[in-house]
Parts: structure tokens; sequence; C-alpha cells
């Protein structure tokens, strides 16, 4: 009788809990229980990263220099109607694309060749894969003042003494060719991040598959451009996706290899935003230039949301 | 089943075998070649960085390079000397943040997973969307409001930033740790009469715990590497690392070694921990989409 009633009790206990996992039917209060711990990492990020882009907005709207804090005045959309006439902008926004896109391409493609070699079994794989992603480890600052001075100085730099002896003539990189040299640092930056996500994906293959493909006498070839190729897709996408979100803020390089020189021709938009705002003091229009990134981000950000969210299944579970 | 299936399969292997096994351990040493390659290729520059940090200046930056050379240790020496202040701001705010970051993002999660509220997924999405902005977007009215409540050049501004920056991805990667507890496991603990506190710190904590330090780890390489907020919001009482690295770089005259010094020591800490925890670095950077 004793054991009847506790299995009984404890089968409406699981019960319970597993009704209360799905969410449905809660009581006021315990519905305001489960948002407690929820609550102050909802307010603080509220606080912290939405204040400030409302103010944003705010300032946009108006003229303000950062010398003049008295100086406010309600200007309507004047400063947007500045940056559609402001070439340098253009030219900043062209060259974040150029930047954000030939990094995450060329880093992707160079990650997919790692990947596949490294997804090879071979004696010191662990030690060939350390070496590989170290690059990604390397502090933003310090790869940038590595690759600036230590490689691509034109007197006493490693890269132009290596051309050197193929009998290319040193080239002032950072000066000649800024775009170039800032890509040469953040390729070498982001292709250990690519090759990890697509070796993970490589490496989460299903086995059995892999198998059951060679049992049916499908070739190496055959089985890569038919089971591995649609396998990795998922993973491909959402390290351009990721990929494109990180690059696209990308500071450090430029501040510190060209200083978005020789004049703006390699200032991407990060870069121009803060050359406004602190070396200019034109608060309005260094927001107003914010404001367009935001919204230009937008886009982007809503493909990477639906293909992480597509990895999660947060639908299916929650 | 299981010995029909290899006898069907052996002579179709084994025929081509013959010719094509040879070719083919050539292929295989040819491929382990170019990745031995390219795996150094990678490497070179930071063990060109290193080299350099053991230099005197006049041989790092000679032309032609210097690859043979009387290691020294002045550099290190000096860069130990100078950067007590730097290492400090940046100890307090890498510390301070991934602790904070943890206490607010541990329950979060929670509340996302084991024990949801409604609307999961619109929660879900707000955080990640604030990892969308734009930090440039911001960075204005984040000056002037420091400005104005007098705590620019304030280490704890720092650290508050630093939190927010790595909230969102702490949230959903503990969710992805705490989605993967099985519900029977806590059903049990719950059907024995264990109390919710007692679930957690027994149950739940010890389940958990590497996903814990997979998601601090994620958040010390992002605050300790951060530059932007840094070199926008101190001056001189709460600069970090990266900001002693610049300041190295603009003195003047022969730098190079002391420079590959100071950007040794500064990558060093991530760099180690980013090689014991090669894994975990994998499922943090994809925010816990990759197991």
């Amino acid at each position: 009788m004793t054991t009847l009633t506790t299995q009984a009790a404890s089968a409406r206990r699981a019960q319970e809990l597993r009704a209360a996992r799905d969410g449905r039917t809660l009581s006021r209060a315990e519905r305001w229980r489960r948002r407690g711990p929820l609550l102050p990492a909802l307010l603080f990020t509220i606080v912290v990263t939405q204040i400030p882009f409302l103010v944003t907005i705010w300032y946009s709207l108006h003229s303000r220099n950062l010398l003049r804090p008295d100086s406010d005045l309600f200007v309507g959309f004047a400063n947007y109607g500045d940056i559609v006439s402001d070439s340098t902008f253009r030219g900043a926004a062209v060259n974040s694309v150029v930047i954000t896109l030939g990094c995450v391409l060329v880093a992707m493609v160079l990650g997919i060749v790692l990947a596949l070699l490294l997804d090879r079994p071979f004696r010191g794989r662990g030690v060939a894969r350390t070496l590989l992603i170290t690059p990604f480890l390397i502090m933003p600052v310090a790869s940038s003042v590595l690759w600036s001075m230590a490689m691509l100085n034109p007197t006493y730099g490693l890269f132009n003494w290596t051309l050197g002896l193929v009998g290319i003539d040193p080239v002032d990189w950072t000066s000649t060719y800024p775009i170039v040299a800032i890509l040469m640092a953040l390729v070498w930056q982001w292709t250990p991040f690519m090759m990890l996500l697509v070796l993970a994906g490589l490496q989460a293959q299903p086995k059995d598959v892999l198998e059951a493909a060679s049992v049916d006498g499908a070739g190496p070839w055959r089985t890569f451009t038919w089971i591995t190729m649609p396998h990795l897709r998922r993973y491909v996408e959402l390290g351009v996706l990721l990929g494109i979100i990180y690059v696209v803020n990308t500071f450090d390089q430029i501040y510190l290899m060209t200083a978005g020189g020789p004049g703006t021709a390699s200032a991407n938009l990060p870069f121009y935003i803060y050359q406004r705002a602190f070396l200019g003091f034109d608060v309005g229009q260094a927001a107003a230039m914010g404001v367009v990134v935001v919204i230009a981000t937008i886009f982007v950000a809503m493909a990477a949301l639906r293909l992480i969210f597509r990895s999660f299944d947060v639908k299916e579970r929650s | 089943m299981t010995t029909t299936a290899p006898a069907t399969t052996a002579p179709r292997a084994a025929a081509p075998g013959g010719v094509r096994r040879p070719r083919r351990r050539t292929a295989g040493t040819l491929l382990t070649a170019l990745t031995w390659i390219l795996a150094i290729g990678f490497f070179f520059p930071v063990a060109w960085m290193a080299m350099t940090a053991f230099k005197q200046e006049s041989q790092a930056s000679s032309n032609p390079p210097t690859f043979f050379f009387e290691p020294t240790l002045d550099q290190f020496r000096a860069v130990v000397g100078e950067s007590g202040t730097y290492v400090a701001n940046s100890l307090i705010a890498t510390g301070v943040s991934t602790l904070l970051v943890l206490l607010l993002g541990i329950p979060a999660a929670y509340a996302l997973s084991i024990r949801p509220v409604e609307k999961v997924g619109d929660v879900l999405f707000f955080f990640i969307s604030t990892k969308m902005l734009p930090v440039v977007a911001v960075i204005v009215p984040i000056y002037v409001i420091a400005g104005q409540l007098k705590v620019l050049d304030n280490i704890w501004t720092l650290v508050v930033l630093y939190t927010a920056m790595n909230l969102p991805i702490a949230v959903w990667m503990m969710r992805s740790f705490l989605q993967e507890v099985p519900a029977e496991v806590l059903e049990a603990a719950s059907v024995d009469g264990a109390s919710l506190l007692r679930t957690m710190r027994s149950v739940l904590l010890p389940m958990v715990a590497p996903g814990i330090a997979a998601t601090a780890l994620i958040c010390v390489i992002f605050a300790w590497n951060e530059f932007f907020f840094a070199l926008n919001l101190t001056a001189s009482q709460a600069a970090t690392v990266p900001i002693f690295i610049v300041s190295t770089m603009t003195s003047e005259g022969l730098f190079l070694a002391r420079l590959c010094a100071t950007a040794l020591l500064a990558s060093l800490p991530v760099i180690i921990a980013g090689w014991i925890a090669q894994k975990q670095l994998v499922r943090g950077l994809s925010m816990g989409a990759i197991k």
C-alpha cells in the first residue's frame, strides 16, 4: 500500500516537472518565480546596451560638438543628408564591404582546405592543429603590430626579405597596398576560426553513412561531393555569417597598421566613425553614421540569427 | 550477418589494392607534408615574434634578418618593469567581468532551459541581437555618459562594459550546456525530495562544470584582448595591456625587439588557455551551436 502511494506520488511529481518544462499552465506566482533568475541579466543588458543606442539616435538628430557640450541644436535629418553626400563615408562603406567579404571568403577557402587536411589521420596531427589555431589566439593588437612592423616593414620586414629572395623589390605594403596589408593580417587571424568550425563539421559526419558509401563502392571524390559537401554546408554558412559579424567591426588592425591611410584610403566604417567622433569631435555626424551602420548590419544579422536558431532548434525544444 | 559483410567487400577492395595502395600511400605522404608546410607557415609569424623578443634591438631590425644570435632577456626585463599597472588593470577588467558574467548568466540560462519562462525564443533573440549591434554605434553616448558620471579612465567602467559585451555569449553557451542535462536526472532528484538549491548544487553544478569552464574561457579571451573601449575610455589610470602595447610603439628610437617581447607576453595567457581548451573554443566561438 505504502509503495503504491509513493509510486503514485512520484509519478505525479514527474508529470508536474514535465508540464513545468513545457512552460504551460503556470500560475502567476510560478511565472514570476521563473522570471526571477533571468531578470538581473536581462535588465543589465537592456540598460547597458539599449540606452546608449537610444541616445545615439537622439544625437543623430542634433548638431553637437564634443568640445562645446552646450552647442546642442536639433537639426532633424540634416546629419543623414550630410552622410549621403559624404564621399569619404561612401569610400569607407566600400572598404568595409571589401575588407569583410575579402577576409571572410579567403579565410573560409583556406579554412576548408586546412580542415580537410587535418581530418586525415597522421602522426602529430594534434601538434599541427595547435600550430594552426595559434594565429587566432594572438591578441589582435599584438598581431597588428607584428604584421605592420616585423613582417611588412619595407626596410627590415621579413615578408619583403622573403620576396627579395625571389628577386622582387621591397614593397611598402601598408602605404602602397594598405587594404591588402590589412587583409593579410585579418585572413591570417580568421583562417583558424573557419578551420575549427569546418573541422568540427567534418568530425560530426555520421561514420555509418561514410562506411555505407564506401561499401556501395563510392570513391573518395564521390563521397566528398555527395555526402561531405552537403553536410558541411550548414557549418560553412555559420562560419561565414559569424565571420561577417565579427570582421565588419574590425578596428584594431586598421588603427594600428594604416590609421585609415594613406588619407582615408583604407578607413572602414568603424574607423571613420571613430575619427569623426574622437578626432573631429562631431558627435551628431558620428551618431548618424552609427545608426546607418546598425541598419545595414540588421540585414546580415537577421540571416545569421535565423541560421543560428536553426542550428540550435530553439523552436522545437522550448 | 557480421561475417558475410566483410567477406563480400574484401575481394573488391583487395583486387585493385595491389596497384593502388603504393600510389595512395605516396599521395598520403605528400598530403601530410603539405599539411606540415602550411601549419608551420601559419605559425611562423608567431615564432618570428618570439625569436625577435629575445634579440637586441640592432639584431631585431637588421636587413638581412638575423636568424642566429645569442638570446637575451633584456627586453622581457624592461617590459615586466614597466607594465605593472597595465597588467593589474587588465586582470581586474578580465577577472571581475568574467565573474559577473557567470553570476548573471548562469541563472539566466537556467531560466531559459531547465525551468523556462514563456517566450524563451524571444529572450534568446534579444540577447544575441545585442552582439550584432556594432560597438562603434554606441561608443559616443557611452563616452559622454561616462564623462557626465565622472567614470572616464576608471577601470570599473571597463568592467561593466566587458560584462555587457560577454553576457549574451555566456547566456547562449550556458543554455546549450544546461539543455544537455537529461530531464530524467532532474526528475529523479526532485522525486527523491531534494530541494531546489540542493538539486542545483549537487546534481546540476557538477554536470555543467565543464560548460562553465568553457564559458569563462571565452569571456576571458574577449575581455583580455579588448582594445576599442580601452582606447576611448581610458587614459593613464585605467589603461589595459593592449594600450601598453600601443604606448610601446609610439616611443622613440629602435623598439622592434621590445615591441615583440611586449606582444608575446600580452598574448601568452590566451595562447596557453586556447591550446589547453581547443574543444571548448569551437563551441564558444559558435555560441554553443557546434558541439
